[in-house]
Parts: C-alpha cells; structure tokens; sequence
C-alpha cells in the first residue's frame, strides 16, 4: 500500500460520484449525521449495528460480512470509498475491517466528513438507489494486521507500542475521549513502554493525514522505531483511534507488521493482574 | 443571545457532581453556527476530544477539572477560540466562542 493506493481526496470523490463501480460508504458510530445529510449517492454503515456482533465482544464474523455486503449490493471488484464522522475514526476502523478480509480496491477519503463539510460540499438527504444485491466472497480474517491480548502483553519492552489515546487518557486521568461518559475500563493509565502519540497529531486540523515526512518525524521523534526492523501494535480504547494510526503506519508509511489491537484500553484496563502504569 | 446560560435539554444526561462539564456556544455576527466542528485542548494545548455543535451552535464535554481551551472551526475558513481556564465539577463551566 501506499498513500496513492489508499487515499482518494475530496476533488477525486466529486468526479466519481458517477462511477457505478465506485461505492461510498459512510461509516460512523451515530448514522444520525448521515441521515441529516451525506455525500450523493452515499450508502451507511452503523459500526455498531452492522460490523459488531450483536452479541459478544467481537465484530461480525466471515460470514457475517458476506451478507452485509452482499445485501447493501457491495460486490468483490467494486472500490470501496469510505467516510466518516469523528476525524474518520470509524472510517478508519471499518478500512481496517475491510482490509482484515481482503477487500481488493479500498480507500479513505482524505479528511472524511469534516474535509467535506468544511469545503462546503454538496450534502443530500435524499437516500441513494437501492443497490442489486450481491453475492460477496470475503477471505478468512487476516491475523497479521490484528493483535490480541496476550501478544500485546507479550510486547511490552519488545515491539512499537502506541498509545494513541489523548494525553490525559494515557496518564490515567481520563477514562474516556472527553466528549463520551467517563466509564469504561476498570483501571486508567497505559501499557508500560508505550509511546503516547495522539492520532491527533497524524493528522492536520481539517482532518485530512499530514505529510509522509511529517508523519515519520512524528513517529520517530516519539521514539517508534520506523526502520521496519521492530513489529508495532496500537491501541486506543475501542481501537477506532489507533485503526486511523494504523491506518497511518500500515497504509501511509507502509511499515511492515503492525497490527491494530482492538480490545483497547476497555480490555486491557480490566485484566487481571497485567503491569500498567500511570502518569505522563 | 450571545452569552446566555446554557441548560435544559443541552445539558440532559450529563451529571455535573461526577464529571466537568464544559458547554458553550458558537456564535458568528451573532448568530448560532451549527455543523461547527470544536475541539478540546488541555493546558498543553494537546487535542483531547471534537465535537460538532447542534441546531442551536451548542457543544458540550465531559471533562476533568483544570485548564481547557475550546477551538473552533467553521466552514469558510472561520475559526476562534476561548479559554476554560478554571474548569470543576459541581457547576456548569461555560465556555462561548466567537468566529471571525
């Protein structure tokens, strides 16, 4: 990947709004922004409904994304072009998810949403045409680019760890991004040997990425080992954060092996017994 | 009006005894801007959370208390800023910004 193969910017969206091979795809947590307005021609995705398992903590399965997409007329060589709210989070997230089962043509909308809104940008609220349905074929989830607890554990004082959550959130003080109810995981703070490097600071005020140069200054001024000899798994709290800095490492820089540890601080935070620490 | 308290149904859900509550309005010549994207800085002017104000140009955070600045942007290239520099909980911390 690079940034050519996985960025479109907001100019290449507006030419391509007729491209019948081109599906958007807005992504967000809360689709009530979608409904008041979207990009023309623009189908939704509720993270939480559509791409979690309703049930455990988990997203939907292979299967489970089969007919997602295959029922929204989403087929295996359409490109994929996602946008979302919050700075692209949970855009960012659901490339990660698409990317996991071997999507073949999909990118992010530089900047998301905001980018968009702040261009003054056609919005619709008009629904788009149903779809055909499909009958997508996805690829057992990858592993390589997903962490799991215990590896992370397994990481510490080895690999690239990135905390990517806000300063006060890596220190402990805060539970939550400060816009979301103070509660979730049992404990605060970070995983020890952890970088703090906000997602934040990958990306310009607008929301769109910041430049390669800029991105691996950051990165590396931080202390992450950018050579591509040391493995790197990221966190945040839900990992819709530290997909957008995965986004970032994986897509933009191209790092080999880094992985999006999406059990986050609401997992971490509640083991039993594992090291934290605390404080900037 | 410029400058009037915040509360009722803005503040709804949120217990300001557990947590400070930053709330504020973005207004441009005087009047509500809503869509306008705010961010959260702590006192090291660090981003910590965005929001999108409402129908109204309201935002609100939950935050802790401290020093904060609110920031923010607005289509056509508008943007302000205001400081919250005595934020606690127990009271409702107002924090208005004025575009220009």
């Amino acid at each position: 990947m690079s940034r050519e193969n996985s960025l479109v910017d907001a100019d290449w969206v507006e030419a391509h709004l007729n491209d019948p091979k081109v599906v958007l795809v807005e992504v967000d947590e809360d689709t009530t922004a979608y409904d008041k307005g979207h990009i023309p021609g623009a189908i939704k995705l509720n993270w939480k409904t559509d791409l979690q398992d309703p049930v455990k903590r988990d997203f939907v399965d292979q299967a489970g994304f089969e007919k997602l997409l295959s029922s929204r007329g989403i087929g295996n060589d359409d490109q994929v072009v996602l946008y979302g709210g919050n700075n692209n989070w949970f855009a960012a997230y659901a490339y990660w998810y698409f990317t996991l089962y071997s999507h073949a043509n999909v990118r992010l909308l530089d900047g998301g949403r905001k980018k968009w809104e702040l261009d003054s940008r056609e919005l619709t609220t008009d629904e788009p045409a149903a779809r055909p349905a499909t009958t997508y074929s996805a690829k057992p989830a990858r592993t390589d680019i997903r962490a799991f607890r215990d590896e992370t554990i397994a990481a510490i004082g080895k690999q690239n760890l990135v905390d990517v959550r806000s300063p006060d959130e890596f220190a402990g003080r805060l539970l939550a991004p400060a816009h979301l109810p103070q509660e979730q995981s049992q404990r605060g703070g970070h995983i020890p040997t952890a970088k703090s490097i906000p997602w934040s600071k990958a990306a310009n005020e607008d929301g769109t990425f910041k430049s390669d140069e800029d991105l691996r200054a950051l990165y590396s001024e931080a202390g992450v080992d950018v050579s591509g000899s040391t493995d790197t798994i990221a966190y945040c709290r839900i990992g819709e954060r530290s997909a957008h800095t995965w986004f970032a490492l994986n897509e933009i820089l191209e790092l080999p092996h880094v992985k999006n540890y999406d059990g986050s601080w609401t997992e971490y935070g509640s083991l039993v017994g594992v090291p934290i620490e605390t404080g900037d | 009006m410029c400058g009037a308290p915040i509360g009722g149904t803005a503040l709804q859900g949120l217990d300001i005894n557990k947590e400070a509550v930053i709330v504020g309005r973005v207004t441009h010549d005087g009047a509500n801007v809503s869509g306008a994207f705010v961010r959260l800085l702590d006192s090291t002017g660090e981003f910590t959370a965005e929001v999108v104000t409402d129908a109204e140009g309201i935002f609100r955070f939950t935050a802790r208390d401290g020093a904060w600045t609110v920031r923010a942007l607005a289509p056509g290239g508008l943007t302000g800023q205001s400081a919250a520099p005595d934020v606690a909980k127990g009271r409702i911390n107002q924090a208005d910004i004025q575009l220009g």
